[in-house]
């Protein structure tokens, strides 16, 4: 890529693989997250999915430092995360903009790096460029569309040319249009060598997007299999289950 | 009835003249109170904004204390503030030695103690409230806490402004803490407020109805533009 030399040391170091040990998460005494353990690695596009109340928010927010964890660990190639580093973005589900220009949106969070000064504007135009923001980038953030919104989202992201991005639900807000807008720039992220882990709960989206699946059900890890033996034969029965359209319940057995 | 009326008509119309014709004492008189208001404001925002910002977004042991304090002084009387600064500035008091009693600058101390309570507590539920929808956002992005408080005050900027406004709009308009501190002395500390009061004793009812005039008319402004910043913040907001 055009700036690799650009954000410092990004490219030298090895952030993969994600391995979570044991994780378990307690609010209130609730286990939200429990004794998860799995290794993603660097295929383009990780899903962790799974119905709502899975756990997938927070096991996205605990990747990138966001959640205290009560027990086991999460480590990218051996580090704890932080919310500081600049070699993996986060998106939530709802982008909250700063009353500013799109492009000063990315410019403060270029601000909140080591990023060389020099470097703000040729960074800025690729990321608005690739998210087709351009002609917007001295709009008000705030006045742009659902779509748009969520692609200066992802152009936020992109910006400090990440490693990894995380995205919590990206579409789940959006209309058809906005949806596809949106996958086809994740593919596009995940195809320059990006890593990317999103979660979702619509079976078609990660069947267009996934390479490998994470299924989460009440906080527990299901299965993490490649997309496609995922989709083709799930090994369990809760992933079967889940494809063929059936409301996972706070009573569902496995043995049933 | 009638006299009264006539009086009144009279005076409103010799206060009228005094505006137009730019009478050098009500300049001076309304110099006085702008550069002294003016000053107070800035001097309650530098402090007032960030320290509201700080006691929204920092916790710390007797903050509790010191927001039910700034609530509290919000409504302080002005009288007790010009007493309390008094007794600090006066010969035998802590900070006598700098003889600033009876000078512009203690006006400015006084109205600063009364303004920087109501731009704290307004930046403080300002700050508050931003931080619930930002928070999360700017920490995903990397921001620190120091940083976060200077993206936050900017964001808000225009609903701050509506605090900064209402704390120059009680300063402007305040009798009781610049007549104690200023002591209402002709050419030196003699503001609006205190000329009007002063006049209307003397039965110089023109110059206290057209000072009256001027600052009824400067409170609109402020009212005004109150107003359209509430606005600017509802529209940039939403």
């Amino acid at each position: 890529m055009l700036h690799t030399n650009i954000i410092a040391n990004m490219n030298e170091v090895n952030v993969l693989p994600l391995q979570v040990k044991n994780l378990q998460i307690k609010k209130n005494d609730n286990a939200l997250l429990n004794d998860v353990t799995l290794t993603i690695e660097s295929s383009e596009v990780t899903v962790i999915l799974g119905p709502n109340g899975a756990g997938k928010s927070l096991l996205l927010r605990s990747a990138h430092g966001l959640e205290t964890l009560t027990k086991g660990s999460l480590l990218w190639n051996s580090h704890a995360p932080q919310p500081q580093h600049s070699w993996r973005a986060y998106i939530f589900q709802k982008p909250v903009l700063l009353r500013r220009s799109v492009a000063a949106n990315l410019e403060y969070v270029l601000s909140l790096h080591n990023i060389n000064k020099a470097d703000y504007a040729s960074l800025i135009d690729t990321a608005l460029e690739h998210t087709g923001l351009s002609q917007l980038m001295d709009r008000n953030a705030r006045v742009l569309s659902g779509g748009e919104q969520q692609r200066l989202n992802i152009a936020r992201a992109w910006v400090l040319q990440p490693k990894v991005i995380l995205l919590d639900e990206p579409t789940a807000e959006l209309d058809p249009n906005g949806t596809a807008a949106i996958e086809h720039l994740i593919k596009t992220i995940a195809q320059q060598g990006t890593k990317i882990i999103m979660s979702t709960h619509d079976l078609g989206q990660a069947h267009r997007l996934a390479n490998d699946i994470v299924f989460l059900h009440q906080g527990g890890l299901i299965e993490h299999t490649p997309a496609k033996s995922f989709f083709g034969q799930p090994q369990s029965k809760m992933a079967q289950d889940f494809i063929a359209g059936k409301l996972l319940n706070g009573d569902y057995k496995t043995n049933e | 009835m009638v006299l009264v009326l006539n009086d009144f008509s009279l005076a409103f119309s010799r206060a009228l003249q005094l505006i137009f014709q730019l009478d050098p004492a009500l300049v001076e008189i309304i110099g006085l109170s702008l550069r002294v208001s003016m000053s107070a404001v800035c001097i309650a925002s530098v402090i007032g904004l960030p320290m509201g910002a700080a006691l929204a977004l920092y916790k710390f042991h007797g903050r509790g204390l010191i927001v039910a304090l700034l609530n509290a002084f919000m409504g302080l009387p002005p009288v007790v503030v010009g007493l309390v600064v008094y007794l600090i500035l006066s010969r035998s008091g802590p900070l006598g030695v700098l003889g600033l009693l009876f000078t512009p600058t203690a006006m400015i101390i006084a109205q600063v103690c009364l303004i920087t309570p109501i731009i704290a507590a307004l930046t403080r539920q300002t700050i508050l409230d931003a931080n619930d929808e930002y928070h999360e956002q700017l920490r995903a992005l990397g921001a620190k806490a120091s940083r976060m408080m200077k993206t936050l005050l900017w964001e808000t900027r225009f609903s701050l402004m509506t605090g900064v406004f209402a704390g120059f709009g009680r300063a402007i308009a305040e009798v009781g803490a610049v007549l104690i501190v200023g002591g209402n002395i002709n050419h030196a500390t003699r503001v609006m407020t205190t000329a009007i009061a002063l006049e209307t004793r003397k039965g110089d009812i023109e110059l206290a109805l057209a000072l009256g005039i001027i600052l009824i008319t400067i409170s609109l402004i402020v009212t005004s533009l109150v107003m359209s910043a509430r606005h600017a913040a509802y529209q940039y907001h939403s």
